[in-house]
């Protein structure tokens, strides 16, 4: 017996939520780790954006911020939607999905404004 | 020796009901299927409730006491009336028959769907297995294994609650006992029934069952073994 096709869906769902994690927590200290430097050195935003923005490795590691994000999120809110309110499963999965898009196209088009202001693209 | 008295209300009826109030005479090392089988013997004998051997071994007794699942042939009063009050209800999650009999038929209904059949790869002409108790999948097999199929850890699950489908801590830990059990050959159909939203992925590791289970077995721990091998089966296509 293998499993259903909803089964392995479930399961690839799931591995998909854990990798995210992973990527997640290591983006976070690096994000966070970034903002106390910054506080601590008293740069202004304009010095940040100087430094930070137009740098194509900062951008990469933003753009894998936002998409982890987005696929975690999503996952998460499916499952609490499914438990706690009495949806089927398949539009709590659909209504998730429209909060990953909705979520990653705001967060790309954060990181590539702030590339942009930095003198990058 | 009898020392005052207790207050204890009990739930009559299946599904709607209401809770019936009872004054029990309190007696030293009393417990709470003492107190149920006197209200029913010399109080009320219309009142149902399951029990065998009294001994913590057959896992029928079990019911809700003061908003939590228990063993009751093995709790005693001391333990959870401390002011001379007792509300003892069926347990959750599980249809009510009469007063405090539940229906188990899901429950394990549920052990069967997690496939928690033993599958054996020997016959009787085979020589016996050879395993060490150090050896490390008999360790964890071995960490599962006492469960008594009471249902305290089931009625405990708020996800159990929340998604009816959900195989719940006990099917999922006998799951696992047998994955780690070398003599058996059903794992890979195991995984399969185990994965997805009615299985192992559905736990959010809450512990529920690890604070109630009467034997302290740790269901969350077993589940979260049954996590990672399922993730391992899919990522090597064996799911």
């Amino acid at each position: 017996m293998s499993a259903r096709p909803d089964t392995l869906g479930e399961t690839r769902l799931w591995l998909a939520q854990r990798f995210s994690a992973a990527v997640l927590a290591i983006c976070v200290v690096i994000h966070l780790g970034g903002m106390i430097m910054t506080v601590q050195a008293g740069l202004t935003a304009a010095e940040i954006i100087g430094r930070v923005g137009g740098h194509a490795g900062w951008f990469a590691f933003y753009v894998v911020f936002v998409l982890a994000a987005a696929i975690h999120a999503p996952i998460g809110l499916r499952t609490v939607l499914s438990e706690m309110m009495a949806i089927p499963k398949h539009h709590a999965g659909l209504l998730a999905l429209v909060f990953g898009l909705f979520q990653a196209a705001l967060g790309l088009k954060a990181v590539w404004g702030f590339y942009r202001l930095g003198g990058g693209a | 020796m009898s020392t005052g008295s207790l207050s204890v209300s009990v739930w009559r009826g299946s599904k709607k009901g209401r809770f019936a109030d009872y004054d029990v005479p309190r007696r030293d090392r009393q417990t709470v299927l003492d107190v149920v089988t006197h209200i029913q013997r010399y109080i009320d004998p219309s009142l149902s409730y399951r029990f065998a051997c009294r001994v913590g071994v057959c896992g029928s007794c079990a019911m809700t006491v003061n908003g939590r699942a228990r063993w009751t042939c093995r709790t005693h009063v001391n333990q959870v009336a401390a002011d001379g009050r007792l509300r003892i209800e069926p347990l959750r999650s599980l249809r009510v028959i009469k007063d405090l009999s539940v229906d188990m038929t899901d429950f394990f209904d549920k052990w069967a769907k997690a496939k928690g059949a033993f599958e054996p790869t020997a016959t009787r002409t085979n020589d016996l297995a050879a395993i060490q108790p150090g050896d490390f999948k008999r360790r964890q097999a071995s960490a599962g294994i006492e469960c008594i199929g009471c249902g305290v850890c089931y009625a405990s699950c708020d996800v159990v609650q929340w998604n009816s489908d959900y195989l719940g801590p006990a099917a999922l830990n006998r799951a696992w006992t047998l994955i780690n059990d070398v003599r058996d050959g059903g794992s890979r159909e195991r995984l399969a029934a185990v994965a997805g939203d009615a299985g192992c992925h559905a736990c959010h590791s809450q512990q529920g069952c690890v604070e109630s289970c009467p034997k302290h077995l740790n269901p969350t721990a077993s589940i979260a073994g049954l996590k990672r091998a399922v993730a391992w089966a899919a990522l090597k296509g064996t799911l």
